[in-house]
């Protein structure tokens, strides 16, 4: 069934839509995480232009983050003071990243920018949690080497400390807030929540207890990604609300089978199978740029 | 006397010998939730008041969608990546550009009346102030980008012309169109020249719920934000309640 999409002005097939959203939510419903980083890219694939995909996946994130946010406050998971305080941040850096946006379009590179983005960051965080997950399951084959936590490092010799009860943290404002800067730039320039990075941050950075951390990201993503939306819409015009649609249906519905399945498999194996996912598209994505294009030539429309 | 030398003159002036007659087989094309391109017919006869003059007949149909300003970036290679390097200008392209002919245009058109008449799709691709070396291979990009999209379209003998006077073809309209007016042209030849030329227009509009979303999306910029929002914030929600629902 081909939907045409008001503002992408593409006519698409529906159930790839649906396919697509089931397959991510399945993947985010399995490993935590909320699947931007791998819809968007796929959402090029299949020739959305890429202003409109970055904007309707930010969209697209709020529900999923939403959905997950209020599992997260049933348990008490959430540090609602950690988060408001990253939210600041994040807010900060959502203006600056469309700002950032809007200026390299104008400049016609936006495409490179966002697809650097990601070869950058899906190459880092891939090849981080294939490493790490490797040692895990070491780890598990010789019992006894007990994991090392530094509890005091640089970040907590920083100005203005307050206290974070739910993570039980006295720690400075001024880390969880360029943390926030930093996942909002990178929300808004790659339409992604930024949970694929604020998560080690919050963990490693920051010092937070690993139960609040998800609860927490998911919280301030919800607010990023909805002011990142705003920004996209009121002065883009690029969030295509019926792409969206069908991309949420296919992601809540796949997001429910991905939370059964993730039950049955080992923790360490699944990010295995996640990281080599990550690093496969962070692959393709760098071939595009190194490899010399089929067709040199692309078309923009209006003039400057 | 006098009207003998009139309808002499009236017969040497090859413009009011023949003449086109035509219809489309539809007026207008509307782009719906599930629009997936559209066919329009283009058909219509050639009425003479005279016996039939010499030279080779040709008729050509030209579809024009709304022009754009367009930017076309050439990438080049910096620091081992790809990137948008050189780019050219071109003031007036359209969007949508389908030429039908019933024979070669070379043997139907000479080359100083499509320069006048704008036929070709070369033609229809204005680009001024090229400030970047061999700016030229950016307009042919653009036509073979375009063509590749299927919105450049030449199809030579694509009009099928009985008896000399019928003719008939159909315009494959792409699902990727954009909004406006299309302006189509029928253009009867004699020889290379053009002796008439029948204008038309089909809107292209997005209509229903299509028409709604975008015309929102651009006016009430914000509470279409806001509306999106709402519906994600609706299908999280509904996507917790179920979990829990069925978890119980």
């Amino acid at each position: 069934m081909q939907i045409y999409l008001p503002i992408a002005e593409i006519s698409v097939n529906a159930f790839l839509l649906f396919g697509l959203g089931g397959i991510v939510g399945i993947l985010s419903g399995m490993f935590g995480v909320g699947g931007g980083f791998l819809m968007t890219p796929l959402l090029f694939f299949i020739g959305i232009p890429p202003a409109v995909a970055v904007a309707t996946e930010a969209n697209q994130i709020v529900a999923s983050s939403f959905s997950g946010v209020l599992a997260h406050l049933k348990r008490k998971t959430v540090d609602l003071r950690m988060g408001t305080v990253l939210l600041i941040g994040g807010l900060i850096g959502a203006a600056l990243g469309v700002l950032i946006f809007n200026y390299l379009k104008s400049l016609g590179q936006v495409d490179l920018l966002v697809r650097l983005c990601y070869v950058v960051f899906l190459g880092i965080i891939g090849s981080l949690m294939f490493v790490e997950s490797l040692n895990a399951i070491r780890q598990t084959n010789t019992p006894g080497a007990a994991p090392k936590r530094r509890r005091h490092n640089w970040v907590h010799n920083l100005p203005f400390k307050m206290k974070f009860r739910v993570s039980g943290l006295y720690i400075s404002v001024i880390p969880p807030v360029l943390v926030g800067i930093c996942v909002g730039i990178l929300a808004a320039i790659m339409g992604v929540g930024g949970g694929f990075i604020m998560v080690p941050a919050m963990i490693y950075l920051l010092g937070m207890p690993t139960k609040v951390v998800v609860g927490t990201s998911l919280f301030q993503i919800i607010f990023v990604t909805a002011f990142t939306t705003m920004l996209h819409a009121t002065t883009n015009y690029t969030v295509d609300i019926v792409l969206a649609v069908l991309l949420l249906v296919g992601g809540v519905i796949g997001a429910q089978i991905g939370t059964r399945i993730g039950v049955h498999l080992k923790a360490e194996q699944l990010r295995i199978l996640l990281a080599l996912m990550v690093i496969a598209v962070c692959g393709k994505l760098a071939l595009d740029l190194i490899l010399q294009p089929s067709e040199r030539y692309s078309i923009g429309t209006g003039g400057h | 006397m006098l009207r003998l030398l009139a309808l002499l003159l009236v017969l040497a002036i090859p413009l009011q010998a023949e003449e086109i007659v035509s219809d489309l087989s539809q007026d207008e094309v509307s782009i719906n939730a599930t629009f997936d391109g559209s066919d329009i017919l283009v058909f219509g006869a050639i009425r003479r008041d005279a016996p039939e003059p010499e030279g080779e007949l040709g008729v050509i149909i030209t579809v024009a969608g709304p022009d754009q300003h367009v930017t076309i970036r050439r990438k080049e290679r910096k620091f081992g990546i790809w990137v948008n390097s050189d780019e050219v200008e071109i003031e007036q392209a359209p969007s949508f550009y389908a030429v039908a002919s019933n024979a070669p245009l070379e043997d139907i058109l000479r080359p100083s009346e499509d320069l006048k008449n704008r036929v070709t799709t070369s033609q229809a691709v204005r680009q001024v102030g090229a400030n970047v070396l061999d700016s030229g291979s950016f307009a042919k990009a653009l036509v073979r980008i375009k063509s590749d999209q299927d919105l450049y379209q030449l199809n030579e003998g694509a009009v099928s012309l009985s008896e000399d006077t019928l003719f008939s073809t159909s315009i494959e309209m792409p699902a990727n169109l954009t909004e406006g007016d299309y302006a189509t042209r029928i253009m009867l030849t004699r020889d290379g020249t053009i002796v008439d030329t029948h204008e038309t227009v089909i809107p292209v509009q997005k209509v229903g719920i299509e028409r709604l979303l975008y015309n929102m999306s651009r006016e009430n910029a914000f509470w279409y934000g806001i509306m999106s929002l709402a519906i994600a914030i609706a299908a999280g929600w509904l996507a917790s309640a179920a979990f829990s629902l069925i978890r119980r």
